[in-house]
């Protein structure tokens, strides 16, 4: 029994890694579609990364051996991290490793050796995109905990299995936290997988960039590790706030109809999440740097707004 | 068997003591300090770390009496789980110093500086800070606690030629005096009501409400002070750098915790009954010391003042969950009190070891570039892999990410915190999660700065010319690092095992542990139950290396494999040279601006008679203007009025005294 | 715990008394005056939908026709009035800068926090549906006043005063399902001709100072230092 659970834990990891760049592909073709463009067919992400797998890989002279080992601590963090959440069945061992703070923790790990990396080479764009990175993230994370917490209050449970559990025993409550920590949690996922109001990905414009601003001196499959890293975490942040507010569908026990529901379930929701952002992405136009941080305070007065409405308007006595 | 707790102690004393005496002979041979008295304080620290070890194991109380002090009151020692945490502590750092110091006292050999100040003085204060956490009456302990204070304040003037040397040393003084000061008035109220200097004569005592408020505050100012919590922490951005860099470990590691210890002490087990606005002050006090603490060194470009300034910050979270401690023990969640306790603590010796590694590493960057200041760092992970190897375990303990020492004690602080649900009243419900809010902020900006020191001074290219000729250090000061290292590894990975550890602490002081940490197998780190929260290090740790293992075996498999090095890309500009980089001041520009309402700013750009554009950076601290200036004001104000009494004729002076001989007279009649 | 035990539509007044807050907080961080505007029409509209929501529960069918006179009056025409007023004004792409604007929310909070505890003994009644939502109303209440004290802008604090009115008919609503119905038309007039009044108001202070920044109606002092503060 338990080496089963294992198993679809480790097929379901491997699911995270596999789905990926078909969410990516997918934003991409409905903004295109949007915008009144054909676009690449939704595979195209992996043809890229193939592609970069095999090519050459160059690194400059002055870049020291973390240079070379940071793509893979950064590839490994977050895919443990989007391993450690529940995608298609709720109570898997994986799931309890780790809980909602080790996962951010994990992702700041992931961070970290991004932003290290960027400055590795000495470049000055590299050292601009640390920066920045390092500002968007020192406001994004406490507003992500924030919003986590509120789960976590409500549920009494920092690990996503319980919140999930408490929140499917209790059917559909009307939670003005819920909603905070949603909102919070989507401008978050937002800033932090550089998304549109935050960060442009489509653009290599020189003074915009703060995530392309670190990988620029990447190349083959460092650069292949890294594209694919940030596809996980966007991946990861999509699952979260699919599988988190609404987690009706996703497998309860491990028989292979549940399973095929849950799957079926969280592609419709991503899907869903998916055409949104192309969406928002298509109306949005990019933020200043210096308006980041007031986006990223509506995210935390959200956050800390769904902790005092879970204190005030939903705990009893 | 059980006194070997206590004669290990005692041995630690001792060697502690001998390394200080050896050190007298040190003006004659100076090759004694290096090859004796270091090694010997290295003794002295193994030594304290096993009876520290042996107390928490044992989990016994054993007093003794020492032969000192007072006829009618001779010294009493204890040696009970808090203290012998306390020791264990100690000696953890002070055992890596064992390994670094020689080396690292070398390079003064040849130097003016006078070497026996530097070693006799280093030897006294682990005594005094070995015999503080050993104390047992109040005698004792401030004999012990100003031994500790004074010696410091010899190793902060070591290099007293320096002008700003001198002023820091003042200034600790000054701040020191006032917090023993403070101390010895709290430890007056408790005696008074305990009728005897003892310890177990004030623990006998029973306080009402508003005496024991008083003596908490007086307590929390004086070791507050000690213990650099804002608005009390200018000495310590300034105290600590300048010492030499092995005893900015010691102060920093160590010293700042016995503080933390001497607070635990008088509030957890002298003072009786806990209030919750005691809790509620130290979240206060807490969060702004963490917050401020970080936005400051966040600032700084002078390494060793940047890791000063975050050892205020982590003494606001150990206060933090100091705070959490108090407030649950108040409204009687006693569990939940032992799980915050055992976080603070946890949290103490995580700071102690990662802030001793970081401070070591500045101490070997020192040694083999003559250089403090960021700017004109830059690639010296490539010409001292060792160091900038231990250093980064140090930045990323420090930032608390996992799998390392660092994250667990916060994710047990957060986890402490996210049980304020219990809480019945609403308002402490709603208090806590905006402390923890303040935690998660502090967090991620430590891992702002860290990026940024790590980034400035190992990574990239080097910024001046010694700086790119530094040699790597040598292989006896990467070894502290490494020991102190291996176990910021250690602690991160085997939380159940040291929460183990450092139950028997919360058991004494607060009647319970939390037993349900490792309920579930050494793997699993469950505090509360396994349904709240559960997080397995060892498992993290395996799989982080197992997929690591399996993604470099699976991207290094056929193609080309071969990594070619090349001139960097930088967008297609000319290659750049180690100018171009960001510096150490840009990289903290944008959180400068946006916590811009917290400092006094002043940006001065001119440009200079060779016509080439400067920029300068001022950046004040407010609490210096708006609290101390002000009492310092009102200070020399006051003796301004006093220096009246000064007026020179000798029958003045003794008209005062006959005048101060008969108020005596009548008060006491 | 409480949620569980409530109707649908108890549920539904929850979440719109709390988005009602969530509107107070952006409106006081607001710096442009037209999207201002826009977010206290939103709040209107919230609060009607509270009135509306009330009276499905069926306590009281005049509730409906409040609902109605709310929503025409906050969210409509009052939002047109000081629409129309600001384009009169020449303020449309007005923008105040905000002085610490951080800190002016944590303020916020903290009264947030502090209306909490004042309904808190409120509990021993019962009535913890009622209680919940009053908190939420008194905190929308301080926090318009707060806007009226940290705004320099006049039009800006009539926006902190209406959202306080705001408050007080959230709280009036939910507690006892509304106040009779002739005090509710004459409160509603009240704030209509107030709304006149302030538009009357605007024209003659921006004559008399060019300005309509209130720290310029500064003269009423004792110090007698006119001639320094004269406006520039």
């Amino acid at each position: 029994m338990s080496l089963t659970v294992w198993l679809i834990a480790l097929a379901q990891a491997l699911l995270c890694a596999a789905l990926a760049p078909l969410l990516i592909g997918w934003v991409r073709l409905v903004k295109a579609r949007l915008q009144n463009r054909c676009g690449a067919s939704v595979l195209q992400p992996y043809s890229d990364l193939r592609k970069l797998l095999i090519k050459e890989t160059r690194v400059a002279h002055t870049a020291s051996p973390l240079f070379r080992v940071a793509p893979y601590i950064v590839f490994v963090a977050i895919w443990l991290a989007c391993a450690t959440v529940p995608l298609v069945a709720l109570d898997l061992p994986t799931a309890r490793i780790a809980d909602i703070i080790v996962l951010v923790g994990l992702l700041a790990l992931a961070r970290f050796f991004l932003a290290l990396a960027g400055m590795d080479v000495g470049t000055a764009f590299g050292g601009m995109g640390a920066s920045r990175e390092m500002l968007i993230s020192a406001l994004a994370e406490p507003a992500m905990l924030m919003a986590v917490f509120t789960l976590a209050m409500t549920a009494h449970s920092t690990s996503l299995v319980g919140v999930m559990e408490h929140h499917l025993t209790d059917g559909f409550l009307l939670r003005p936290s819920y909603l905070f920590a949603f909102g919070a949690l989507i401008l978050v996922a937002l800033a932090e997988c550089g998304r549109i109001p935050v960060d442009n990905p489509a653009t290599h414009l020189e003074l915009t960039m703060v995530h392309e601003a670190m990988l620029l001196e990447y190349s083959g499959r460092h650069l292949a590790l890294m594209e694919w890293a940030a596809q996980i975490k966007l991946l990861l942040y999509g699952v979260l706030i699919a599988n988190v507010f609404l987690p009706w569908g996703i497998a309860q026990d491990f028989s292979p109809a549940a399973l095929a529901l849950g799957l079926a379930a969280v592609l419709f929701k991503l899907a869903i999440l998916g055409a949104a952002l192309a969406a928002g992405e298509t109306v949005l136009a990019k933020m200043r740097l210096f308006r980041v941080p007031a986006f990223l305070n509506l995210a935390l007065l959200l956050g800390l707004l769904g902790l005092l409405s879970h204190v005030i308007l939903e705990v009893g006595a | 068997m059980e006194n070997q707790a206590l004669s290990l102690a005692y041995m630690a004393l001792w060697l502690a003591l001998a390394s200080s005496g050896v050190s007298l002979l040190a003006a004659r041979t100076p090759r004694i300090l290096r090859w004796v008295a270091m090694p010997l304080i290295g003794l002295s620290g193994v030594a304290a770390f096993g009876a520290g070890l042996w107390a928490l194991i044992a989990h016994e109380t054993l007093t003794a009496t020492l032969p000192l002090g007072l006829p009618w009151m001779p010294w009493h020692l204890r040696l009970d789980a808090l203290s012998g945490f306390f020791l264990a502590v100690i000696g953890l750092v002070t055992s890596a110093l064992g390994l670094y110091g020689p080396a690292y006292v070398r390079s003064f050999e040849h130097g003016r500086d006078s070497l026996v100040a530097l070693g006799g003085f280093t030897g006294l204060f682990l005594t005094g800070m070995l015999l503080v956490v050993l104390a047992d009456d109040a005698f004792a302990f401030m004999v012990a606690w100003e031994l500790m204070s004074l010696s410091s304040y010899f190793l902060v003037a070591f290099q007293h030629e320096n002008a700003a040397n001198r002023r820091a040393a003042f200034l600790y003084l000054l701040m020191a005096h006032i917090g023993g000061l403070t101390i010895l008035l709290g430890f007056g109220v408790l005696a008074a009501f305990g009728g005897g200097f003892d310890f177990d004569s004030m623990r006998a005592a029973s306080l009402s409400p508003g005496w024991a408020s008083v003596a908490f505050a007086l307590a929390f100012v004086g070791f507050g002070m000690k213990a650099g919590l804002v608005p009390m922490h200018v000495w310590l951005p300034e105290a600590h750098p300048v010492a030499p860099s092995h005893i900015s470990a010691l102060m920093s590691g160590v010293m700042l915790k016995v503080a933390v210890y001497g607070f635990i002490r008088v509030v957890l087990d002298l003072n009786g009954e806990v209030q919750w606005q005691w809790g509620v002050t130290l979240l206060l006090v807490g969060s702004v010391s963490a917050l401020m603490g970080v936005l400051f060194a966040l600032m700084q470009t002078d390494l060793k003042r940047l890791l000063a300034y975050s050892s205020v910050e982590n003494l606001g979270i150990i206060f933090i969950a100091l705070g959490l401690a108090l407030l649950f023990q108040a409204t009687g969640h006693v569990m939940l009190a032992a799980l915050a306790l055992v976080a603070a603590l946890y949290h103490v010796i995580n700071h102690a070891l990662f802030k001793g590694l970081l401070f070591l590493g500045a101490g070997a960057i020192l040694h083999s570039t003559h250089e403090r200041d960021l700017e004109q760092m830059g690639g010296l992970l490539r010409r001292m892999p060792w160091t900038g190897f231990f250093f980064l375990v140090g930045c990323l303990s420090i930032s608390a990410l996992p799998p390392f020492n660092g994250f667990v004690s916060e994710w047990l602080i957060f986890q402490s915190a996210l049980q304020a649900w219990q809480l019945e009243s609403g308002v402490l419900r709603s208090l806590v999660p905006i402390a923890s809010a303040v935690l998660a902020l502090t967090g991620a900006l430590v891992a702002a700065t860290f990026v940024k020191v790590y980034g400035i001074a190992f990574l990239g290219q080097a910024r001046s010319r010694h700086v790119r000729r530094a040699r790597p250090s040598p292989k006896g000061m990467w070894a502290g690092q490494g020991f102190l290292a291996a176990f910021c590894l250690l602690l991160g990975v085997l939380p159940t095992q040291v929460t183990g550890l450092i139950d028997p602490v919360a058991e004494q002081l607060l009647g319970t542990g939390i037993p349900q940490a490792s309920a579930n197998g050494w793997l699993w780190l469950t505090p509360i139950s396994s349904e709240t929260a559960s997080y397995s290090a060892p498992l993290t740790i395996l799989l982080l290396a197992l997929i690591a293992g399996v993604a470099i075996w699976w991207f290094n498999r056929g193609g080309v494999r071969r990594v070619r090095r090349c001139d960097p890309w930088d967008c297609g500009f000319t290659s750049p040279s180690p100018r171009m980089q960001y510096t150490a001041t840009a990289f903290a520009q944008p959180i400068r601006r946006v916590f811009g309402l917290l400092f006094e700013i002043e940006e001065i750009r001119d440009t200079g008679a060779d016509g080439v554009q400067r920029y300068r950076l001022k950046l004040v601290d407010r609490t210096l203007r708006l609290i101390h200036a002000p009492v310092a004001r009102a200070v020399e104000t006051a003796s301004k009025r006093v220096v009246r009494l000064q007026s020179g004729h000798v029958r003045g002076y003794l008209g005062w005294t006959l005048v101060t001989l008969l108020v005596l007279l009548w008060i006491i009649s | 715990m409480s949620l569980t035990v409530m109707t649908l539509l108890e549920q539904f007044v929850l979440l719109l008394a709390a988005l009602a807050l969530f509107l107070s907080f952006v409106l006081l961080a607001q710096a442009r005056l037209v999207a201002a505007i826009h977010i206290f029409a939103w709040q209107g509209a919230l609060v009607a939908a509270v009135t509306l929501t009330v009276a499905l529960t069926g306590q009281a069918s005049h509730l409906y026709f409040s609902a109605l006179l709310t929503l025409a009056l906050k969210a409509l025409l009052i939002p047109w009035m000081l629409h129309r007023l600001a384009r009169r004004l020449g303020l449309e792409r007005h923008t105040e800068t905000l002085t610490r604007p951080a800190l002016v929310i944590m303020a916020a909070v903290a009264l947030v926090i502090f209306s909490y505890w004042l309904v808190a003994p409120m509990v021993e009644h019962g009535l913890v549906f009622t209680r919940n939502i009053i908190a939420v109303s008194l905190a929308v209440v301080l926090i318009g006043l707060l806007m009226m004290v940290f705004r320099q802008q006049a039009v800006a604090q009539v926006l902190g005063f209406m959202s306080m009115e705001n408050g007080l008919f959230l709280a009036a609503v939910s507690a006892t399902s509304g106040m009779p119905l002739v005090v509710e038309l004459g409160v509603a007039f009240d704030v209509l001709v107030a709304m006149v009044l302030f538009g009357v108001f605007f024209f003659q202070i921006r004559e008399s100072i060019d300005s309509l920044d209130v720290d310029r109606l500064n003269r009423l002092t004792e110090t007698g230092e006119i001639e320094e503060r004269r406006p520039a």
